[in-house]
């Protein structure tokens, strides 16, 4: 009965393939093919631009407080890419590169962000949970999508976002441990950003990594370089691959950074240098994405130029579907989707909501 | 055709074995319901014949068990989750205030959640704390939920069979467990269906009404035959069964006829579901009123412990009380 140190099957490994100077580890290059490679590329800059669009229709006041995903584009988008249309995505909220990618249209933000339920509105044959704003709450979402997968003996996963805040939560550690219990097809992809509006990540836990907390519940961690493009790309690959075929769950720890404010009513100079924020805009993912597809020469100055143009056209179109529906809308439809049949007493305060906006020349008789 | 005789107990077990059979999208889930078969016994027999894949014994976290229904429920199937007692009900809350009651609304009616979430609840059977609590108008007070309480084997059955088949949105069904053993009564061999919503005069009167639901019906119904034998008063008895939403018009129809009304429940008074409804008859049948309306309730204190909780249960005497007071004013 001595006192020894236990083997745990549990694996956690880290990994990164493309670094910031753009130089990339030959051996683990997935080696994208060009439509993949600018299809991600593109997600990406679309992702940054929208976000930039929504933080000035906020402080237009267009929309109203928004959360941005700056910085994150990799970590959401090149993990996003790899879900067919029968996997579903469970989303925290800074990832709008995944949505769109899914079928969402782009204005989903603007509505969401805007105060308008349409933002949560899964267009039709997109499987995917609306975003979520209850911190890890949607992580048994996740758990609960793959628990039914399972049981229907689909071959499909999903892949569930939380942010590191997220693993505080009673909710992160329950769906992991159901997870594990069952085996089930889960890819649990956290943006490590490393804040969780002021509270930096060394004050969220006390783990060396948010990767090997899957150890505690009997399954693999990865913690990647969450700017790195390729590295979540073959990570969430293999997390997809090894689901699919009936391995279980994953925990992918995106190390990544929130360049921007937690949401546009923060002002994060309370709690942060700008040191640390310049030194990580050396890691922005998206130019260290761009220098590698230009040595590759999938991308080109023209070709850069070209994507930019219409990234601008097709986000300002989407700025303007979602102020024209915005005039369109009729306030009482905030009724008409509580229940599928709704009872009398909610039919009686329709019409009772109704009148009084008539009273109140909010609409026409 | 012979009506088996079953307990509320076992009616709730039919419901779900016949649930399970009709739909294989319905699985059931909770803590101990398979190879124990459920604390009071409820899901006996259901492990063995549908199997691991339809009767899930899972681990202990009431928030995994609600919130991976509501992936399971976006994914097509028909979850009904058992909490053990509903004093650990709040251990999900947040699953079912942040996402179970609103998934349809947030999503433009995309997604709905057809679950219903089951769990025993109520005084009377001398368990220790935390196991006793009526809190009822909790879900009722939350936007998207439907929350029923059956008052015996029969309705019990069919509300249940009802609420996982034929109702699209999420209902908290409460089972009132101290009259899980209580009596019987003859249950339908076929399956049997009530609408959701709807409450039912259970006993026709033209002088006094009487509402309630769960397992205060007995003291009610007690009360009234008593009012009826020994005092010749005409009684109307209104069973609720569904708390929310609440059947005005039943309610203020009986009470347009006898002009009085008291209200029982178990759960506390303030913001009670007595509350909702003494409002809702000084809306719609003020005029009528021939008297104040009565509410005999739970106190708002916390529910006694076991060795105090026999002087505290609302009994016959209490609603006879409350009725003379009515009908004499």
């Amino acid at each position: 009965m001595p006192r020894k140190t236990l083997t745990i099957k549990s694996k956690v490994e880290s990994l990164s393939i493309l670094d910031e100077k753009g130089n990339v580890d030959a051996d683990l290059d997935p080696k994208l093919n060009t439509q993949k490679s600018l299809e991600l590329y593109r997600l990406m800059l679309l992702a940054r631009r929208l976000d930039e669009r929504c933080i000035n229709l906020q402080r237009q006041g267009r929309i109203g407080t928004y959360g941005p995903c700056r910085g994150q584009e990799a970590a959401h988008c090149a993990s996003g890419i790899l879900m067919t249309p029968e996997d579903w995505v469970v989303y925290a909220f800074r990832e709008p590169g995944t949505a769109i990618f899914r079928g969402w249209p782009i204005e989903h933000s603007m509505y969401f962000w805007g105060g308008f339920e349409e933002g949560c509105r899964p267009p039709e044959g997109v499987n995917d949970l609306p975003m979520c704003v209850p911190i890890a709450s949607q992580v048994p979402h996740g758990m609960g999508l793959a628990w039914a997968m399972k049981l229907r003996g689909d071959p499909h996963c999903v892949l569930t976002y939380l942010g590191d805040g997220a693993t505080s939560e009673g909710d992160f550690h329950e769906a992991m441990n159901f997870a594990g219990v069952y085996k089930l097809p889960c890819i649990f992809l956290v943006q490590n950003n490393h804040w969780a509006i002021s509270i930096p990540v060394a004050n969220q836990t006390a783990s060396q990594t948010i990767a090997h907390k899957a150890v505690a519940y009997g399954f693999n961690g990865i913690q990647v370089d969450g700017n790195d493009p390729l590295a979540v790309y073959v990570a969430t690959k293999e997390a997809a691959d090894k689901a699919r075929k009936g391995g279980g769950p994953t925990l992918i720890e995106a190390v990544t950074y929130r360049m921007s404010v937690h949401t546009t009513a923060d002002d994060p100079t309370k709690y942060r240098s700008d040191d640390e924020v310049k030194a990580w805009e050396k890691r922005d993912p998206i130019a260290r994405f761009a220098k590698y597809l230009k040595k590759r020469r999938i991308l080109s100055e023209d070709l850069e130029q070209k994507i930019e143009n219409e990234i601008q056209t097709e986000v300002r179109a989407a700025v303007e579907r979602y102020e024209t529906y915005c005039k369109s809308v009729d306030p009482s439809i905030v009724f008409d989707y509580m229940y599928a049949d709704p009872a009398p007493e909610i039919v009686r305060q329709r019409e009772e909501y109704r009148a009084c906006l008539v009273r109140e020349g909010v609409l026409k008789a | 055709m012979p009506m088996p005789e079953l307990t509320l107990v076992k009616a709730v077990n039919r419901a779900l074995d016949e649930a399970l059979s009709l739909d294989d999208a319905v699985v059931l889930l909770g803590q101990d319901i398979g190879q124990d078969e459920g604390v009071f016994r409820v899901t006996e027999g259901l492990l063995k014949k549908y199997g691991p894949n339809r009767v899930i014994d899972t681990p202990l976290a009431e928030a995994a068990i609600i919130g991976g229904a509501v992936g399971m429920a976006a994914y097509g199937l028909k979850p009904v989750p058992e909490m053990q007692f509903s004093g650990f009900f709040y251990q999900a809350y947040h699953q079912v205030e942040n996402h179970v009651s609103r998934m349809r609304n947030r999503t433009r009616g995309r997604i709905g959640m057809n679950m219903v979430i089951r769990m025993p609840y109520g005084g009377g059977i001398r368990a220790v704390e935390h196991h006793s609590e009526s809190r009822e108008a909790i879900y009722a007070h939350t936007p998207g939920l439907t929350m029923v309480i059956p008052s015996g084997p029969r309705n019990a059955r069919a509300l249940l069979l009802t609420s996982i088949l034929k109702y699209p949105d999420p209902v908290i069904f409460f089972e009132p467990k101290l009259i899980y053993r209580a009596f019987k009564e003859n249950v339908p061999d076929e399956p049997e269906f009530l609408p959701i919503g709807k409450a039912q005069v259970v006993r026709e009167g033209t002088q006094l009404t009487l509402i309630s639901y769960g397992a205060t019906m007995r003291p009610t119904l007690e009360a009234a035959r008593d009012l009826a034998e020994d005092d010749g008063v005409s009684v109307e008895v209104i069973d609720l069964l569904s708390v929310a939403p609440l059947d005005t018009e039943t309610i203020t129809a009986s009470v347009r006829k006898t002009g009085r009304a008291v209200v029982i429940h178990e759960g506390h008074r303030r913001c009670g579901i007595g509350s909702e409804v003494v409002a809702r008859i000084v809306e719609d049948a003020l005029d009528c009123l021939e008297a104040p309306i009565k509410r005999v309730t739970g106190y708002d204190i916390i529910f006694p412990y076991f060795s105090r909780e026999a002087p505290y249960l609302i009994n016959a005497e209490r609603v006879k009380h409350a009725a003379k007071e009515v009908l004499e004013y």
